[in-house]
C-alpha cells in the first residue's frame, strides 16, 4: 500500500472500471495498482514483485493485459480498465475462473488473478489458442506453486468451454 | 522498492509542445511506456519534478512505409511493431527483436523510442536505493567507483535494448526533434561507449522516429537470456545478409548487451564476394570475440557472453546464408 502525500497534484481521472464509468481525483504519481486496490477497493489485483516482473498485478486496459504496477493511473483517462472482479457475470464466475477452479490451476492463488486476466486477453483475441500460444500469452506471469502445467490445462479447458 | 517520488504529469498533444515543456522545466523527463522509467523512479535513481507523457502525441504512434523505406514513430508500441506486416515481410530482424522483448504486457506498453533510448544496465545499478547505498553507490549514479572495474575511469553498464541492433544492421537512421527543429542521423551516431552517458542526445532533444531504407537484405535477430521472458539480453545479435549467386553481396552484423552501446561489427566487408562457408563463419566468430567488451555487469560471466555473442552471429549468418533457418537451434539458446 502506498499512501499519497497531500502535496501531490491531483487530476480528475474518468475511466470505465469493470463496465461502469467513474471519476476520482488521483495524484499524478499514483500507480494504477494502488488506485485499483486502495481507491476502488478492488483487492483482487495483487501487488507481487512491485516492479513489473511477475504479472500478479495484470489487468486489462482497453482489452490489453498490462502490469498495473508500472502503469500510472492518470494515463488510463477515458480508457476501459478491467480487473478479476469484473469477470463475474451475474454472480457466476466466468469460464476461466471456473476452469482454474476445476482443473486446479490455482494453488496459493496469489498469481491467479493476473494469470486469468492475461488468459482472458488471449481468449478474446484468439478463442482457440494452441499450447504454444497459451504459454506465450502467460510468459509475463510467474507462479511459484503449480509448475504451470495445471494453469495451461485450465486455459485450454476454458477455451473449449462456450463463453 | 521505495515510494514513488512526487511529480507532476504533463500531457502534450504534439512534439512541439513536448519539447517546449522539456525546455520550460529543467527537472523534467520524457516518459513513453514507462516500463523501465517508473521502476527506476521507485528505485530512487531519478527524481524529476515533471514527467512529460508522450503517449497522447498522435504523430509518434504511426508506422508508414513506401518506396522510400519505412518510418517507425518513436511512440509505436513494441507489440504493434511485432505485429506490423511491413516488418514481417521486409525487416524480419526488427519483428524478431520486438517479439523477444520482455513479456506481452511490457510489449503492449513499451515503445520503440523507449527501447532505443533504454538506460544502460548493471547488477550494481539496477538495485533498490538501500542496496546501492549499502554498497557505496557506483560511478553511474551518486558514487565515484565502478564496482565492475574499480581501477578504471569509466562506467561499464551495458546497453541491453533489442531493437537497436536490428535497426543498425538494416542501416536505420533516427529522426530527432529539439528546440532548433529536426535532424536526422545514422542510428549508430546516437550512441557512445560510456555506460554513464551513452546517448548523444542533447538535453531537450527527443527521438521521434526511426527510418529504415528500402529494399533491405534478409535479416534475423536472436539473443541469449537467463529467462525466456521478462529479461534483458546477455548478448543479442542482428544479422542482415544479402547474397548473390552463392556469394555475399552485403553483410551487416550488429550487437547489443555486450557493450555500453549497441554497435555494428566492423570488418564484415571482407566477406563480400565470398561464400558463407566454414572459413567465413569462423572469421565472423573471431571478429565478434575481438570487438565485444562484456564486463561483469550481469549474473552471467563476461566470458560466456563473449562466446554466446559469437555463437549467435555464426548461427544467424549460417541460417541466412545457407537458406534454411535452423529455428530449433536458434530458439534453444534464447
Amino acid at each position: 500500500m502506498q499512501t499519497q502525500s497531500p502535496r501531490s497534484r491531483k487530476r480528475l481521472l474518468k475511466l470505465k472500471l469493470n463496465g461502469r464509468w467513474r471519476e476520482d481525483a488521483v495524484a499524478e504519481n499514483q500507480l494504477l495498482v494502488d488506485y485499483l486496490r486502495d481507491v476502488a477497493g478492488l483487492t483482487g489485483v495483487k501487488t507481487g514483485c512491485d516492479g513489473g516482473e511477475c504479472g500478479a498485478c495484470t489487468v486489462l486496459v482497453d482489452g490489453e493485459a498490462v502490469p498495473s504496477c508500472i502503469t500510472l493511473a492518470a494515463r488510463c483517462h477515458e480508457q476501459s480498465v478491467e480487473t478479476i472482479e469484473g469477470l463475474i457475470q451475474q454472480g457466476r464466475p466466468n469460464r476461466l475462473q471456473r476452469s482454474f477452479h476445476e482443473k486446479l490451476g490455482a494453488q496459493c492463488g496469489f498469481c491467479t488473478p493476473g494469470m486469468i486476466m492475461a488468459a482472458e486477453a488471449l481468449l478474446r483475441r484468439n478463442p482457440h489458442p494452441n499450447d504454444g500460444e497459451i504459454r506465450l500469452a502467460l510468459s509475463g506471469n510467474l507462479c511459484r506453486c503449480t509448475g504451470y502445467i495445471k494453469i495451461i490445462e485450465s486455459v485450454r479447458t476454458a477455451a473449449e468451454t462456450p463463453a | 522498492m521505495t515510494l514513488m517520488p512526487e511529480f507532476e504529469l504533463a500531457r502534450p498533444r504534439d512534439v512541439g509542445e513536448a519539447i517546449a515543456a522539456r525546455h520550460e522545466h529543467a527537472g523534467s523527463r520524457f516518459i513513453a511506456g514507462g516500463t523501465d522509467l517508473l521502476v527506476q523512479l521507485r528505485h530512487g535513481i531519478d527524481r524529476p519534478d515533471v514527467l512529460i507523457d508522450l503517449s497522447a502525441i498522435e504523430e509518434l504512434g504511426k508506422i508508414t512505409s513506401g518506396p522510400g523505406g519505412a518510418r517507425i514513430g518513436a511512440g509505436v508500441s513494441i507489440a504493434a511493431l511485432a505485429r506490423d506486416a511491413t516488418m514481417a515481410a521486409n525487416y524480419r530482424a526488427v519483428k524478431e527483436a520486438a517479439e523477444m522483448i520482455a513479456a506481452p504486457g511490457h510489449r503492449a506498453m513499451g515503445t520503440v523510442g523507449g527501447n532505443l533510448c533504454l538506460d544502460t544496465r548493471c547488477i550494481f545499478y539496477n538495485q533498490s536505493e538501500w542496496w546501492r547505498r549499502a554498497n557505496g553507490y557506483c560511478l553511474k549514479h551518486r558514487g565515484d567507483v565502478c564496482h565492475v572495474a574499480p581501477q578504471g575511469q569509466r562506467c561499464h553498464a551495458a546497453f541491453a535494448g533489442d531493437l537497436a541492433p536490428a535497426l543498425l544492421a538494416l542501416g536505420a537512421e533516427v529522426e530527432i526533434a529539439g528546440t532548433k527543429g529536426r535532424r536526422r542521423m545514422p542510428l549508430g551516431d546516437l550512441y557512445v561507449e560510456d555506460g554513464r552517458a551513452h546517448l548523444t542526445l542533447s538535453e531537450h532533444e527527443l527521438v521521434v522516429a526511426a527510418h529504415l531504407p528500402p529494399d533491405p537484405p534478409p535479416s534475423a535477430y536472436s539473443k541469449v537470456c537467463v529467462r525466456g521472458a521478462i529479461d534483458y539480453p546477455l548478448a543479442g545479435v542482428a544479422v542482415a545478409l544479402g547474397m548473390n549467386e552463392g556469394v555475399v553481396k552485403s553483410l551487416q552484423i550488429a550487437l547489443t548487451g555486450t557493450n555500453s552501446r549497441p554497435f555494428v561489427l566492423s570488418g564484415t566487408d571482407a566477406m563480400v564476394g565470398r561464400p558463407i562457408d566454414e572459413a567465413a563463419l569462423q572469421a565472423i566468430e573471431r571478429l565478434v570475440q575481438k570487438q565485444v567488451q562484456p564486463m561483469r555487469t550481469t549474473n552471467a560471466s563476461a566470458h560466456y557472453r563473449r562466446l554466446a555473442a559469437a555463437a549467435l552471429a555464426r548461427r544467424l549468418t549460417a541460417a541466412l546464408g545457407i537458406g534454411s533457418r535452423p529455428d530449433a537451434a536458434v530458439s534453444a539458446v534464447r
